[in-house]
């Protein structure tokens, strides 16, 4: 009989849940930030199937019947955030290349992320849905990054390929992670100097382009075709433009030798970090290069990064150029990622830009920018829910929706020890109970 | 509240004093705040500062306080104390990050609490402009955990040229770590917790000993003075002659003319022990930085068997053992909150502040120590994280103002905006804990060493 009631409630359970995913919901009576858009003082959100399907003033949106009406009057309502530089769940020395060498363009950072690692939670709760996960910028090339949203409960993921953004043909996206300066700077086989470092990225482009060539020319014909090389692979798809390369660079000659490269090759090119970006703003602007810049709170921890500046975001939007933030988790706390777009705003970039930088200008770097990064009818239903102006550090996330799913709950005490917490909130795996039905206990049968 | 200190002829003679010494006068600075956060007492709405010879001498309602003529008047919105950083390493720990500017940790020995801060301090570091932009004046700061006892700290102001010129504490305390930060496999370190508290007992029981010796010793010499009349006391003070320095040196048997028997038992100067009596002497607290719950009680039972006065830093897991910090009437300087809450600081929480607050518990927050970025944190943010997690503004404030300077002991010259305390001002555009105000002034002695905004 209790077996009985408990399965009743586990079913009703699941039905509500099923339920949140196909009935309509209508967020109702928010300030929405919208960021493609003005604010609406008091607005309403329809979410329907993951995707927004209505936005505007309460008396303009008509609530679609069978919705699930949601008070959220007095909250704040905006895109969830989209990290554009982040290194959750990357296993060993971040995941990606090792120390064979400094060119590793095949290695892909898909095959080694843990999404059980308690960071997506912690995410999750600063609002986060959508993050670049890359490999670490020990080496010049150190290989394929990947794009994933944080479908927390859609159910509990068990594997990246519930994790991942797929393209038409279900492959997950994702870009190239590049570096120079001195991260990238070791013993041989790696470079020891700036010159070498430049020459050997440009010998490898080369490469990969005589390769494309070869393939062009093999018109399909399996007997021409080169063999299969992996690196130049890669290297080939982000000459194709298909592969956004995402560009580690702090000093200013090292940001303008990747404008450099960028040009020679033809390459799109994200500029990460860019602590002295504030001094070669036009140059950056003027090659119509993106950046993602990293806020920490006080300059150096190396000698290329003793310049860096809170106002290197508003220098960078002053002179034009599309500038996102990043949290470089662990650098920075996921949790905390709105305190980057602020701190911004504290040394002169516009409030509207300091908010596009958190959302639709990072979506744009990573090409997804028709899917996500704002709150626009046929949009993917990302957002967060939160109880003050998200510029202000007495803001709490609330609530953080991925493709119309709740992903994390303020009020639920598990989140809120991952919104609080450490890294040993909840830890990152409980054991299961697998086997104990044919365990010998020592207890008689 | 209101103090009116200045009488229009003594202000006359100020005038004509700073005409006759103009390079060697300090700047006579006021502020008027429309909030001025004392931190002793209420708020003040539309008040003024008046700072002369780097001292605070009136303060209050800005229509009641006479500026004297001259002084250079910096308007702000809100004014705070000047903050207090209550353990930072900046100054030892640089911002190139590079071996020349790091001298936060000697790795040489796990003991060495005979190194003095004074020794180490880089007055004109980069970072410590940083951090007075944004209101910190004062800073406890030295050597870093890392080590069993890597050293001594000092109290010192954000400017000045030489360390002379910042210090105002040149011991305040030494620095030890209980915990896996201090474990090192295949040194003279300790590899085991077990370990670490065994070398740390063994050093403390040693410094008693030397203690003894040397009380025993002064004490003889004193009876020696009276020995010219009374010799058969003698023999019965004298120490055993286990005196190493005695056996070790065949000179010193061989002269009978030794300089005098009470000299020869004079055991040896040794820093370190010196530096140890002090803290078995209270004078010096043990400031030992630990993290897991298992470690903090282990500080503090270390703190109850050698009756020492200690500090507890970092202390990530102190809110599961707040009824012994309590009991043991120890203070905590919290990590910051921000701080990365990996290895043994993984259960940290942003709401830790909160907590021991509200049980009573003395809290200070730091900006704490980072192998690579940030080379600091500011007191000021974090803070704001506290403030944002359960402490009220007031309470937030205190723990880097007022709070922090009582559990460093420099509560009568800095930490409050009272007449006769120390001309430390941080001046704020508005609420000093958001994210967008600036700190748009700080003042420390009366000099103005930062305009913002920052």
């Amino acid at each position: 009989m209790r077996i009985g009631v408990f399965l009743a409630s586990c079913l009703m359970v699941s039905a509500v849940t099923a339920m949140a995913q196909d009935r309509p919901l209508a967020f109702v009576g928010a300030r929405i930030i919208r960021v493609d858009g003005d604010e609406i003082p008091q607005g309403t959100l329809v979410v329907e199937k993951g995707k927004i399907t209505a936005i505007g003033p309460d008396e303009h949106v008509p609530i679609p019947l069978g919705a699930n009406k949601i008070d959220v009057a007095g909250r704040v309502i905006m895109p969830g955030l989209v990290d554009t530089h982040s290194h959750i769940g990357g296993s060993g020395s971040l995941g990606g290349a090792d120390g064979s060498g400094p060119i590793q363009p095949g290695v892909r950072i898909y095959d080694s992320i843990n999404v059980l690692d308690s960071g997506f939670k912690r995410a999750a709760a600063g609002g986060l849905t959508t993050l670049n996960i890359m490999p670490g910028s020990g080496h010049l090339i150190s290989g394929q990054t990947i794009y994933v949203k944080l479908r927390l409960a859609h159910p509990k993921p068990k594997k990246i390929d519930d994790f991942f953004i797929a393209d038409a043909g279900g492959a997950p996206l994702g870009g190239l992670k590049m570096a120079n300066g001195t991260n990238s700077m070791h013993e041989p086989p790696f470079p020891g100097t700036r010159g070498k470092s430049a020459f050997l990225v440009r010998e490898q482009y080369i490469k990969a382009r005589e390769y494309q060539d070869k393939v062009a020319r093999a018109a399909g014909d399996a007997a021409k075709l080169p063999p299969r090389d992996l690196n130049l692979e890669a290297l080939v798809e982000s000459l194709q433009g298909k592969r956004i390369i995402h560009h580690h660079t702090h000093r200013h000659d090292d940001i303008i030798t990747v404008l450099r490269l960028a040009q020679e090759f033809g390459l799109k090119v994200v500029l990460h970090h860019v602590s002295d970006g504030w001094k070669v703003a036009d140059e950056i602007a003027k090659a119509r290069v993106a950046c993602s810049v990293i806020v920490i709170d006080s300059p150096g921890g190396k000698l290329e990064a003793r310049d860096s500046s809170f106002k290197t975001g508003g220098v960078l939007e002053k002179a034009g150029v599309l500038t996102a933030f990043h949290t470089d988790d662990w650098i920075t706390d996921s949790r905390l990622f709105r305190r980057s777009a602020a701190l911004a705003v504290r040394a002169g970039m516009s409030r509207e830009a300091a908010l596009k930088a958190l959302t639709i200008s990072g979506a744009k770097m990573l090409g997804l920018e028709d899917r996500i990064g704002s709150l626009t009818p046929g949009k993917d239903a990302d957002f967060t829910i939160l109880d003050a102006d998200p510029l202000s550090v007495y803001a709490k996330t609330l609530e953080t929706w991925v493709e119309g799913v709740k992903v994390f709950d303020r009020t639920d005490p598990t989140d809120y020890l991952y919104a609080i917490g450490g890294y040993g909130a909840g830890h990152d795996q409980a054991p299961y109970l697998c086997c104990f039905e044919n365990a010998d206990t020592g207890a008689a049968k | 509240m209101i103090k009116l200190t200045l009488s229009m002829p003594y202000a006359g003679l100020l005038l004509a004093l700073l005409a006759l010494f103009p390079s060697t006068a300090q700047a006579q600075v006021a502020v008027h705040g429309k909030t001025i956060h004392t931190m002793a007492g209420a708020t003040i709405s539309d008040g003024m500062i008046v700072i002369q010879d780097g001292k605070i001498s009136a303060i209050g309602q800005a229509g009641q306080i006479a500026v004297p003529q001259g002084f250079r008047v910096l308007e702000a919105n809100v004014v705070t104390p000047g903050l207090i950083d209550a353990h930072s390493t900046v100054g030892f720990s640089g911002i190139l990050n590079h071996d020349h500017d790091q001298d936060q940790l000697e790795h040489s020995s796990p003991i060495q609490p005979e190194l003095r801060a004074i020794d180490a301090y880089n007055s004109q570091e980069d970072l410590i402009e940083w951090i007075r932009g944004f209101g910190v004046t004062t800073i406890h700061a030295g050597h870093a955990p890392g080590e069993l006892m890597s050293g001594q700290t000092l109290v010192a102001k954000t400017s000045g040229r030489t360390v002379a010129d910042a210090v105002i504490v040149e011991a305040r305390a030494v620095a030890a770590t209980i915990g896996p930060a201090a474990q090192k496999t295949g040194s003279k370190s300790p590899g085991t917790r077990g370990k670490t508290m065994a070398m740390l007992r063994a050093e403390l029981i040693k410094a008693r000993e030397y203690q003894d010796k040397h009380r025993r010793a002064a004490a003889n010499e004193k009876a020696g003075d009276k020995a010219a009349e009374k010799p058969a006391d003698k023999a019965i003070d004298k120490p055993s002659d286990k005196n190493p320095d005695k056996t070790a040196d065949p000179a010193a048997d061989k002269k009978d003319e030794k300089p005098s028997e009470k000299a020869a038992d004079k055991p040896s100067r040794d820093l370190r022990m010196e530096a140890l009596g002090r803290v078995l002497a209270g004078e010096l607290p043990l400031m030992i930085t630990t993290n897991r719950a298992q470690d903090v009680s282990s500080a503090l039972r270390l703190a109850k068997e050698f009756d020492i006065k200690i500090w507890l830093d970092g202390a990530s897991e102190a809110y599961l053992l707040i009824d012994d910090i309590k009991a043991a009437g120890v203070p905590v300087i919290l990590h910051p909150p921000m701080a990365r809450a990996i290895g043994e600081r993984e259960n940290q929480s942003f709401d830790t502040a909160a907590k021991l607050v509200a049980a009573k518990i003395p809290v200070a927050l730091q900006s704490g120590y980072e192998a690579y970025v940030p080379k600091t944190r500011l007191v000021l943010f974090e803070a704001a994280i506290a403030a944002a997690n359960g402490l009220t503004f007031d309470q937030a404030l205190r723990t880097i103002t007022i709070d922090a300077a009582r559990i460093l002991g420099i509560a009568e010259r800095v930490g409050s905006l009272e007449v006769g305390k120390d001309g430390d001002i941080a001046l704020y555009d508005g609420d000093p804990f958001e994210y967008t105000s600036h700190c748009t002034g700080c003042v420390i002695q009366g000099r103005v060493v930062s305009e913002g905004p920052h």
